[in-house]
């Protein structure tokens, strides 16, 4: 059986969440965020997935291996607001074992 | 003032599909889009994606469902109105409702049916001091006609396909443009890329990358912009700005209808007809929440299906109607074309 891994989600209200994510789902943190209801619909995920709106934008606050940005998502944060050095899109960081301990912030609504 | 009998707000795969079902009932509609081209979803973010989840299409490309759909719906001669967005809604003592859109233009009908998915598509704006009051006093979002940039100086912001394309078209039209993006590379078809860098070589683009617009100034009209470049401010003078960072869809004025929101969704009933708390206003497609539900193209046709069977009782009350199967009965189009399944063939063998 598959493992579990848990995450740390600071939603847009500064609430901290730990949540469990499943590894063997194909789900990216953009998707947990959105299963665990941390953001309202209609304020994340708005293009599906393909990294073309970058209303999953967060902040990654610890050190977790994560995989590098790929050209897509450094367009997107090229155009994004708010991005900062430790900004990703949730949508293209898939949930591994790697991501065991991760701690995120969601940017704020633009 | 336009009539009609279903006023369809949202041009999505839902409100398209709205229009067939009225039409096999002898209903007419009128279609409103804020966008210039009908589709939502499908035409604004992913054309040229395949879906493999329409119902008997193993594989279909989002702009060829779209069209599929407008072609399935030409017979029943639905009225578009495109590029304006359903401002404000009142109803009238006869039971009808009158929606005003941003434009000011009328419609009245009987029924309105919100198909408005994620909200109407909106430009995204940057994070700039003051951008607000610039607007339409040198800041624009779009381009509808670009005669007003003649001979103008304009500077663009962006780096995805439409500021490279507007970029390419105003280097004709006005006298300086300016691009600027917060990185050396575009993400953009190749070869709007390569023409860029053509008219850049030439010196009819000039080019700030990596770069970000950082302040606006001027008095009465926009007269100059602040761009960071690594850290050191340059002030740049212009006429125009235009920010090109893409659309996001906002529900907007509908929120404030007096619907029943939830979730940034409207409200409806489920069990029944996907009316909204409001007689006679109904929500179908990813507009609507209740439980259990998926926003989801076929769930959508669902929806916008019950909701044309209420929505006659509505226009026509008491009158008496019953459901037929399209291969039965075929369809009589208000084009006055008829298609039908040929008849098979009664002959005696000797
Ligand atoms: C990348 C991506 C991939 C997807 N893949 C699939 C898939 O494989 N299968 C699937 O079933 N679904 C998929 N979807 C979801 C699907 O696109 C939606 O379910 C579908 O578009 C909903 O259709 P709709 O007609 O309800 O709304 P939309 O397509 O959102 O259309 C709504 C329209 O209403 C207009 N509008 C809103 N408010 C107003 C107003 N006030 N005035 C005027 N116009 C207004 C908007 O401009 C818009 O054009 C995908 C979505 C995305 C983003
Ligand atoms: S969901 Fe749109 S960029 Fe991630």
């Amino acid at each position: 059986m598959t493992q579990d891994v848990t995450i740390k989600i600071t939603d847009r209200e500064g609430i901290t969440h730990e949540v469990q994510a499943p590894t063997d789902m194909n789900m990216n943190v953009m998707e947990l965020v959105c299963a665990y209801e941390l953001a309202p619909e209609g304020t994340i995920g708005l293009c599906g997935g393909m990294a073309m709106c970058a209303s999953c934008q967060c902040y990654v606050l610890n050190q977790v291996d994560l995989p590098e940005r790929n050209e897509d998502e450094e367009a997107m944060l090229s155009e994004a607001f708010n991005v900062k050095d430790n900004s990703r899109l949730g949508c293209q960081i898939y949930i591994t074992n790697a991501l065991e301990g991760l701690e995120i912030a969601l940017a704020p609504e633009s | 003032m336009i009539k009609t009998d279903i006023l369809i707000i949202g041009a999505g795969p839902t409100g398209l599909f709205a229009v067939f079902e009225a039409g096999l009932l002898k209903l007419k509609c009128h279609i409103l889009d804020s966008l210039p081209q009908p589709g939502g979803q499908l035409s604004e973010l992913y054309p040229k994606k395949p879906i493999y989840d329409i119902p008997g299409f193993p594989e279909v490309l989002a702009g060829d469902l779209v069209n599929n759909l407008m072609e399935q719906i030409k017979q029943f001669e639905p009225g578009f109105t495109l590029g304006e967005r359903a401002e404000t809604i009142e109803k009238q003592e006869d039971g009808s409702f009158i929606v005003t859109s941003n434009k000011g233009k009328k419609f009245q009908a009987s029924v309105v049916a919100i198909a408005g998915g994620l909200g109407s598509f909106e430009p995204r704006k940057p994070l700039i001091e003051d951008i607000e009051f610039y607007e339409n006093k040198g800041v624009k979002y779009f381009i509808k006609n670009p005669e007003k940039f003649r001979n103008k100086r304009v500077v663009i912001a962006g780096g995805g396909d439409s500021a490279l394309d507007w970029s390419v078209f105003l280097s004709n039209v006005a006298s300086e443009v300016t691009l600027i993006h917060r990185r050396n590379e575009f993400r953009g078809a190749l070869d709007s890329v390569e023409k860029v860098q053509e008219l850049k070589n030439a010196g009819k683009i000039k080019m700030i990358t990596p770069g970000e617009v950082v302040g606006l100034n001027g008095a009465e009209h926009l007269e100059s912009i602040d761009v960071d470049i690594n850290g050191a401010h340059r002030n740049i003078p212009t006429d125009y700005f235009i920010p090109l960072f893409g659309l996001t869809p906002k529900l907007g004025p509908i929120a404030n209808w007096g619907l029943e929101i939830e979730r940034n969704a409207i409200k409806v009933n489920n069990a029944l007809d996907y009316q909204t708390n409001i007689p006679g206003i109904f929500a179908i497609g990813d507009v609507n929440t209740y439980p259990g539900k998926l926003k989801l193209i076929l769930c959508g046709f669902h929806e916008a299906t019950l909701m044309c069977q209420a929505a006659y009782q509505i226009i026509n009350p008491g009158k008496k109607y019953l459901m037929k199967y399209t291969t039965v009965s075929g369809i009589d189009g208000f084009d006055g074309t008829r298609k039908e399944a040929p008849k098979a063939v009664v002959k005696a063998i000797d």
